[in-house]
């Protein structure tokens, strides 16, 4: 299974592109592959079918399909009043869905990347987040932004930055960052169902990789509980936290690592805010080492959250050595391959990293 | 019915032992009536300044009708928004109402003549301004003033303030200069999109229509033909610049282009409300947005902080008080017309010590940290 999964995710999107599309193609009996993008497609799917309060809007969600193609025939199915092509208008449209959510429904803003979220980002903030609070209660605001977060491939500087940190400084947004189908399925669901504005951070280098889902994940009403990470790999010696496309490469670095006798636990964070604090601290007092990979820059980052929150916690004394960040490097990311593929944590960065906090 | 009320009227002077006529009433007291209803005219018509119009053939009525009940109800609400505003200045210099305090007094014929337009189930969202607009939307005086003095009995239970009061339809109260434009054109497709008829009213400045986002929202409630009235209360500065030195142009009810417009004497609540109902009908007949410049004066500076002399003269100020005055402007049109008694508008229905007194009793919005206080998120799981 690791190694499959191993083999999926080197070759990235030419894997997902050799996999059916809308169809499944069957490993066993009961699982089947499906790639984060089509996961995505049908959790919106299900949910527009489920509540006719919710419907979608964006740029090029409609008639395009998608700048990415993950709301595919969603227009063909549900017409113009629940699939909406919205002018490029960020702030405008941002607040659109936001008073519309105010008003009773249930909107889906899409930004084609979360970059372009910063045009509007007083509205996401100002007047999706804190509203619930500032009218003790009266106001709820049942939104999901979503779109792609982080680097992509040679996209260079303003395309490519990592907005967990931000959003999650802010009381009253709740923010989420699938790595598998599994994830983006239940979760996106749980996002719609939720009644806070949810910020989803997905990402594009995931969206064509395939993944094996069970059929329970793949029921109607499968969600998975946001605030709640998931250890994907039980280990002893050293704990490696992650979100996104990262967990990916916490998996490989454990099956590297195994080889030379260490054992790995990695933790799928899943929700970034509320973050699973506890769940963090269970494996730490368990493993005594923890090291955190993330794409988003060091300073002020989920990373150095975290280790603020182990520090603060019963686990501090079961640490046997300070906690190492791995992040992306504090530089607006370059262009040229080479460049990029340095400005972000690969497999033997964080393999060097965990060497170095177990002293080996 | 004149007949009916001159039996019951002589009936009363039977009892009282008085004659019919008119009495005088002390300040404070209920007076249920001293002279007969018969005596006051139950309707009158008055001729209105006509709007200037922007892509529209034809505008608003230029002349209004206004009943006896239609225009006590008016004075009291215009008079309610006026006292309940000079009483937030004087809380706000003993400092019991702390941080941002926007007045609204000499603004009153917009917010009173608008509800007097709309529906109570239609929607409104306006910005930081908006005292006036939380009372006329339903919110009761001691909910508005216990918000601002940062009690539990707030409607917002003192976590608000002075910009964030909301009520059913009412969506504040919001402190981005622009941001609620957006979110009212927003509101508006909920409308649409549930198909219920209902309209939104969403206001702004002089100072917010140079905002970027307002443009944004044009053109998509144009392209969407949302049931949205966009009003510009152009009380002619927007902090303590003058239009002049804001805007390169200030036709305001020009500037949403393809979207009809019109400009209005918003000193006038019969002007405001004929203008008002114009744009909702437009809106409900389904020809999409509508632009409203209600021209308006505020008395106090932008807010508490703002003298309001530095950028404006005395003069000015004292001249719309002198020559424009809202309230002024109805009371004149109601004794004039033997509308109602000048005894009648004196009354003190709204008794503003009374009132805050009362708040002494509310408790402080706690700083505790139980379970209440820490809730920002809705914990239903649907």
């Amino acid at each position: 299974m690791a190694t499959s999964l191993r083999c999926f995710l080197r070759s990235g999107k030419r894997a997902g592109l050799v996999a059916a599309q809308r169809g499944f193609s069957r490993s066993s009996a009961a699982a089947v592959q499906v790639n984060v993008r089509d996961a995505l497609n049908q959790a919106m799917d299900e949910e527009l079918e489920r509540d006719e309060r919710v419907f979608l809007l964006g740029e090029e969600v409609a008639q395009y399909d998608g700048a990415y193609k993950v709301s595919r025939g969603l227009w063909k199915k549900y017409g113009d009043k629940r699939i909406i092509d919205t002018p490029i208008s960020e702030m405008g449209f941002a607040g659109i869905a936001v008073g519309a959510a105010m008003a009773g429904l249930r909107p889906i803003c899409e930004f084609m990347t979360f970059n372009f979220s910063m045009q509007a980002i007083d509205q996401v903030i100002n007047s999706a987040a804190k509203t619930y609070y500032m009218s003790a209660g009266l106001q709820p605001v049942p939104i999901v932004f979503r779109g792609p977060n982080g680097a992509s491939a040679g996209v260079a500087a303003q395309h490519s930055q990592c907005f967990a940190a931000w959003y999650a400084h802010c009381p009253g947004l709740k923010v989420v960052s699938p790595w598998n189908s599994e994830d983006a399925r239940g979760l996106l669901k749980a996002a719609i169902r939720d009644d806070n504005p949810v910020v989803f951070l997905e990402n594009e280098l995931m969206y064509g990789v395939p993944f094996e889902m069970s059929e329970e994940s793949l029921s109607k009403n499968f969600t998975i509980p946001i605030g709640k990470a998931k250890v994907e790999r039980q280990g002893a010696h050293v704990t490696l936290v992650s979100h996104s496309r990262f967990v990916g490469l916490c998996l490989d670095a454990a099956a590297v690592l195994a080889k030379e006798g260490v054992d790995c636990e990695v933790i799928n964070l899943r929700t970034i805010r509320p973050l699973d604090v506890e769940c963090i601290e269970g494996s730490v007092m368990k493993t005594n080492h923890l090291v955190t990979v993330e794409g988003g820059w060091p300073q002020f980052g989920v990373g150095a959250e975290i280790c603020a929150r182990i520090m603060e916690g019963p686990a501090f004394n079961y640490l046997d050595s300070p906690v190492t960040r791995v992040t992306g490097v504090d530089i607006p990311m370059p262009y040229a391959k080479i460049l990029e593929d340095h400005s972000l944590p690969q497999v033997k960065d964080i393999i060097f990293s965990v060497k170095k906090t177990l002293n080996v | 019915m004149k007949t009916m009320l001159a039996i019951i009227s002589n009936a009363l002077c039977r009892i009282t032992g008085k004659n019919a006529g008119a009495q005088t009433v002390s300040e404070g007291a209920r007076v249920v009536v001293s002279r007969s209803l018969s005596d006051f005219t139950p309707q009158a018509t008055f001729d209105i300044k006509r709007c200037d119009l922007h892509g529209l053939e034809a505008g608003p009525p230029v002349r209004a009708e206004l009943t006896r009940e239609q225009g006590l109800q008016y004075y009291r609400t215009m008079q309610t928004v006026r006292r309940m505003e000079l009483k937030a200045d004087q809380l706000y210099k003993q400092k019991i109402i702390r941080g941002f305090c926007h007045l609204y007094d000499g603004q009153e014929a917009c917010a009173a003549g608008i509800e007097a337009a709309i529906n109570p189930s239609d929607h409104l969202i306006t910005a930081y301004r908006a005292h006036g607009f939380t009372f006329t939307r339903g919110v009761p005086i001691k909910e508005i003033l216990a918000e601002l003095t940062g009690r539990k009995g707030g409607v917002a239970k003192g976590k608000g303030g002075s910009m964030h009061m909301y009520a059913p339809h009412f969506y504040g109260g919001n402190g981005i200069v622009g941001a609620q434009v957006p979110l009212g054109a927003g509101i508006a497709l909920a409308c649409q999109y549930q198909g219920n008829n209902q309209i939104c009213v969403t206001l702004y400045g002089d100072g917010a229509a140079n905002q970027g986002q307002i443009f944004e929202t044009f053109n998509m409630a144009a392209l969407w033909k949302l049931p949205c009235i966009f009003v510009c209360e152009n009380n002619k500065y927007g902090m303590g610049t003058s239009v002049e030195r804001a805007a390169a142009s200030t036709d305001y009810y020009k500037r949403g282009d393809f979207i009809p417009g019109l400009r209005v004497d918003g000193m006038d609540v019969l002007c405001v409300r004929e203008a008002a109902r114009f744009a909702a009908d437009h809106c409900r007949a389904g020809k999409g947005p509508i632009v409203m410049e209600l021209q308006t004066y505020r008395y106090h500076g932008h807010s508490m902080s703002d003298p309001g002399v530095s950028y404006r003269t005395r003069e000015e100020i004292q001249e719309v008080r002198s020559k424009s005055d809202p309230i002024s402007m109805l009371k004149e049109r109601l004794l004039g017309n033997n509308m109602a008694s000048a005894e009648e508008l004196k009354q003190n229905f709204w008794c503003s010590d009374q009132v805050v007194s009362s708040l002494e009793e509310d408790e402080p919005s706690s700083a505790c940290t139980g379970p209440e206080q820490k809730v920002w998120w809705k914990e239903e799981v649907r």
